[in-house]
């Protein structure tokens, strides 16, 4: 049986090296996008600057009630998982969902039921499989969230909670998502976002100390009206954003992780073939040795 | 005179900034004009077409879906949901 182990190692080096090469094509695919998420984040911070700082203004000058900002006090609370759609991503996926189980036994253990939004494949796979329940659930292409699918999960969440308790509605909302620190560090997060606590940042918004009166126009209710929603939906796009740069980096961590593996197993195999070719070698000589002895004899 | 410093966002980037000497846009009851010095104000928009007489150059005109308007300290931030410039 000359021959077979070394066959055996050649098929696993070569299916190993096939390997190899798509890890370091998601490698490089993931390291190329990164760059343009950030900037997709960079682009979208004058909007949320200025949306900030409009909001700010209004609840400096005014203290107008918005149901956006009042606590009711219900027992259901929504949950949004923010997830990739992808997988290849290393542990990504599984830190959002942890966190994500986490909050819930949480707020089930303060006696609140809760009411899944599910973003991202990944996620979504994950509960459809274990059976839960999912309010409403979105795959808008993870890697590069727009401002459309931002609206829509933004709207959704916003009418939820408008809605009354007995209509189906939520007295809280939570978002679980990953928060990007730098290529190495992504950190799952809860956040919660409503209802609103606008007093956050009010501070850093302006540096002069005496702020103007602003005129509203037509009146401040309307102008908040029209400005909190937009505020929810710049959060939630920006955490989209921030998912998105996030799930890339783990990404290009998990592939590269992944193809120094393959390497090292091509190795190893490579040195097993090479074992195995000596020992043929070894055994077929010995058989001649052996043979021309016993003919000589 | 004093000139008017324009930021003009939608929710995914930074469409236009720079000086000019009136911003028109489309506020709750009507047209609203703004020129240097005007007050602090936060008007919401409405659909309709924005228009900025830039101080050096063609004024910038554009298509907006709706939005806000803030005007303070000569500072004026245009914040608009979708735009398509003219």
């Amino acid at each position: 049986m000359a021959g077979g182990a070394q066959r055996i190692y050649k098929a696993r080096i070569k299916s190993t090296q096939s390997l190899k090469k798509i890890f370091r094509a998601r490698e490089l695919i993931a390291a190329s996008r990164i760059g343009k998420a950030r900037a997709a984040a960079a682009a979208a911070a004058p909007y949320a600057q200025a949306i900030t700082r409009a909001v700010s203004a209004v609840a400096s000058h005014t203290d107008v009630d918005h149901p956006l900002t009042q606590e009711e006090g219900g027992n259901r609370a929504a949950v949004l998982v923010v997830s990739s759609d992808a997988g290849m991503a290393g542990s990504y996926p599984m830190a959002i969902v942890r966190e994500a189980e986490k909050l819930v036994g949480q707020l089930t253990a303060e006696g609140k039921e809760v009411v899944l939004y599910v973003a991202g494949r990944r996620a979504i796979a994950y509960y459809t499989f274990r059976g839960r329940e999912i309010a409403k659930s979105w795959s808008y292409g993870s890697e590069k969230p727009t401002p459309e699918a931002a609206q829509d999960i933004a709207e959704t969440l916003l009418e939820v909670f408008l809605a009354e308790e007995a209509d189906g509605g939520v007295s809280e909302m939570h978002v679980v998502s990953t928060l990007f620190v730098n290529m190495v560090t992504q950190r799952a997060r809860v956040v919660r976002m409503l209802p609103l606590e606008v007093v956050e940042g009010v501070s850093e918004a302006d540096e002069h100390e005496a702020l103007p009166l602003y005129d509203f126009e037509p009146s401040p209710e309307a102008v908040l009206d029209e400005l909190l929603p937009r505020y929810v939906q710049q959060r939630i796009y920006a955490m989209l954003l921030d998912a998105a740069a996030s799930e890339l980096a783990a990404r290009q961590r998990a592939m590269h992780t992944a193809t120094e593996n393959a390497e090292d197993l091509i190795r190893t195999y490579t040195r097993l073939a090479n074992q195995a070719r000596q020992a043929d070698i070894t055994q077929e000589i010995s058989e001649i040795v052996s043979g021309a002895d016993a003919l000589a004899s | 005179m004093a000139e008017l410093s324009v930021d003009l966002v939608s929710r995914d980037r930074k469409v236009w900034s720079g000086a000019a000497t009136q911003v028109t846009a489309p506020s709750a009851d009507g047209q609203i004009g703004i020129r240097a010095n005007h007050t602090p104000l936060l008007a919401v928009l409405r659909p309709g077409a924005i228009k900025v007489d830039t101080a050096a150059g063609p004024a910038v005109e554009a298509q907006v879906t709706g939005g806000f308007l803030s005007v303070d300290n000569n500072l004026v931030t245009l914040v608009v949901d979708e735009i398509s410039l003219v």
